[in-house]
């Protein structure tokens, strides 16, 4: 009880201080999970909507491979990264190991799956009479898409929050491929992880903290950005 | 489709924007936890980025997975300490320049009361036997560590095998945190000197060391360059730059004055 009270009190301390390694560490977490979620969700967007859309042989067997993606454990993505980027590896002359870049990478393959799986999802939901009426108005089938896509908004942006808390939440994957190298490649869970390892479970709860209340006032951004689309609409 | 095409090119153009860090020179050293862990290198580090502005970032793992590294040419050097798997590394042709740095001692420790009743014994091996007689649990690193090496080659010394044995447990984690699941189990296990010191003010353990001092446990750390015929990117000069600098009597000095919190010297230097 005693290290849960004081894991408080060093988060406070922490914030209050602004501690300006801690505050290296934060930016880097935002800026590779920041950057991989963007990355993702223009990646995995049309993707789902692709899939939605269009009726192909073999959709049924991409549908189940992006629902089992979902549940990629980081652990095996960081190894499978970390052999592609190995300078023994395939990838190896690009001289991504170590390097933040990896870390994006890694947490591109963890996100990617989660929204383009429920980006689908939300854009199947929508009435098929949204598309006819679009038709029906003129729009070319690129237009009519995009106005399925608009309806489905909602449940696309809940498709972005879940894949933004998979990539924040992670620690293999970055772990194995970005070293967690002070000051270079060490994000909020790597730290929290190594805290722990060194037995300061008190500095790492306070991280723990931070990073809880980093993601909460993300995921309040996020829903009022949503909120406000529903209200536009009318729905 | 096209959509995809341009996407993927504005990735790799992100990604290759975002690797672009500073100018400045940096070399990569896998090392272990133990060396992380007890702060030595957050203390010789600086002294050394200081004087030469080589900035030497650390990933720190089990000196089974840093000599990995180090072989997939992942990273410019290591420092770790399992000299029979160094040795076997360098005559592999991995790696050069192979140089004894320092070294602490493994320590056997247990419960208090010392249920296997070791305390007294001289000899590790003795020791071990004792703990396999008695049925006593034992926590091993299990991970290829340096520790764990040395673990398995005083187990094969005693003659005992201890895999799948009820009571020799396997974790497969760091030093500090098999400490703790020793201390929770109520169990031995082998540790390093400079890790147990340095956390056993923190953790509180009901532990003690019941058997140090053979010349087995005699704990070398060596440090070598990763051979740039078997990996041409690696940044060797640089690489040779901080292991010629460790071996000096400056690199010497700053690791034998490098004390824990508690005033403790946790490595003895020994570079020849």
């Amino acid at each position: 009880m005693d290290s849960l009270i004081e894991g408080f009190r060093k988060a406070l301390i922490l914030i209050a201080g602004l501690d300006p390694e801690l505050l290296g560490i934060i930016f880097l977490s935002l800026k590779v999970s920041g950057l991989a979620l963007v990355i993702s969700t223009f990646a995995g967007l049309p993707a789902g909507a692709l899939i939605g859309f269009k009726k192909f042989p073999g959709r049924g067997f991409i549908i189940s491979l992006f629902n089992t993606f979902m549940g990629l454990p980081p652990v095996v993505v960081g190894l499978f990264v970390y052999l592609f980027l190995s300078r023994s590896g395939p990838l190896g002359f690009l001289g991504l190991l170590y390097t933040p870049s990896a870390m994006v990478i890694a947490q591109i393959i963890l996100a990617l799956p989660i929204i383009t799986a429920l980006s689908h999802a939300a854009i199947i939901k929508i009435d098929p009479i949204v598309k006819q009426a679009a038709f029906t108005l003129g729009a070319t089938p690129l237009q009519a898409s995009i106005a399925v896509v608009k309806e489905a908004r909602y449940g696309i942006m809940s498709a972005v929050i879940a894949g933004f808390g998979r990539v924040m939440a992670e620690v293999g994957a970055i772990l194995i491929v970005g070293g967690n190298i002070a000051n270079y490649t060490r994000v909020m869970t790597t730290t929290i992880a190594l805290e722990t390892d060194k037995g300061n479970f008190e500095l790492a709860l306070a991280l723990g903290i931070i990073l809880l209340i980093i993601s909460f006032a993300i995921n309040i951004g996020l829903y009022f950005i949503q909120k406000r689309g529903l209200l536009q609409t009318g729905n | 489709m096209k959509l995809n095409i341009s996407f993927a090119g504005i990735l790799i153009f992100t990604l290759l924007t975002v690797s672009v860090v500073s100018a400045e020179m940096r070399i990569l050293c896998a090392s272990t936890t133990s060396t992380q862990n007890s702060g030595l290198l957050d203390y010789i580090l600086p002294i050394f980025e200081k004087k030469t502005g080589i900035k030497v970032d650390v990933v720190a793992v089990g000196t089974g997975a840093a000599i990995e590294v180090g072989k997939r040419g992942d990273a410019d050097l290591v420092l770790v300490h399992a000299k029979e798997q160094e040795m076997k590394a360098v005559e592999e042709g991995f790696f050069v320049n192979r140089h004894e740095v320092m070294y602490n001692d493994f320590i056997l420790i247990g419960p208090p009361d010392d249920p296997a009743a070791i305390k007294g014994t001289k000899s590790a091996a003795d020791a071990f036997r004792k703990v396999a007689e008695s049925a006593r649990p034992f926590v091993s690193r299990g991970d290829k560590s340096g520790t764990h090496t040395k673990e398995l080659a005083i187990w094969k010394k005693a003659g005992i095998e201890p895999n799948g044995q009820p009571w020799y447990l396997e974790v497969g984690q760091g030093m500090e945190k098999t400490q703790r699941i020793a201390n929770e189990k109520r169990a031995y296990t082998l540790t390093d000197r400079g890790t147990w010191l340095a956390t056993k003010d923190k953790d509180r353990p009901e532990m003690s060391v019941v058997l140090e001092g053979d010349p087995v446990l005699f704990n070398q750390y060596g440090v070598m360059a990763v051979n740039p015929e078997k990996h041409n990117h690696v940044k060797y000069k640089e690489a040779m730059q901080f292991i010629d600098w460790l071996i000096s009597k400056e690199g010497q000095q700053a690791v034998g004055s490098f004390k824990d919190k508690n005033g403790n010297q946790l490595f003895t230097p020994n570079a020849k």
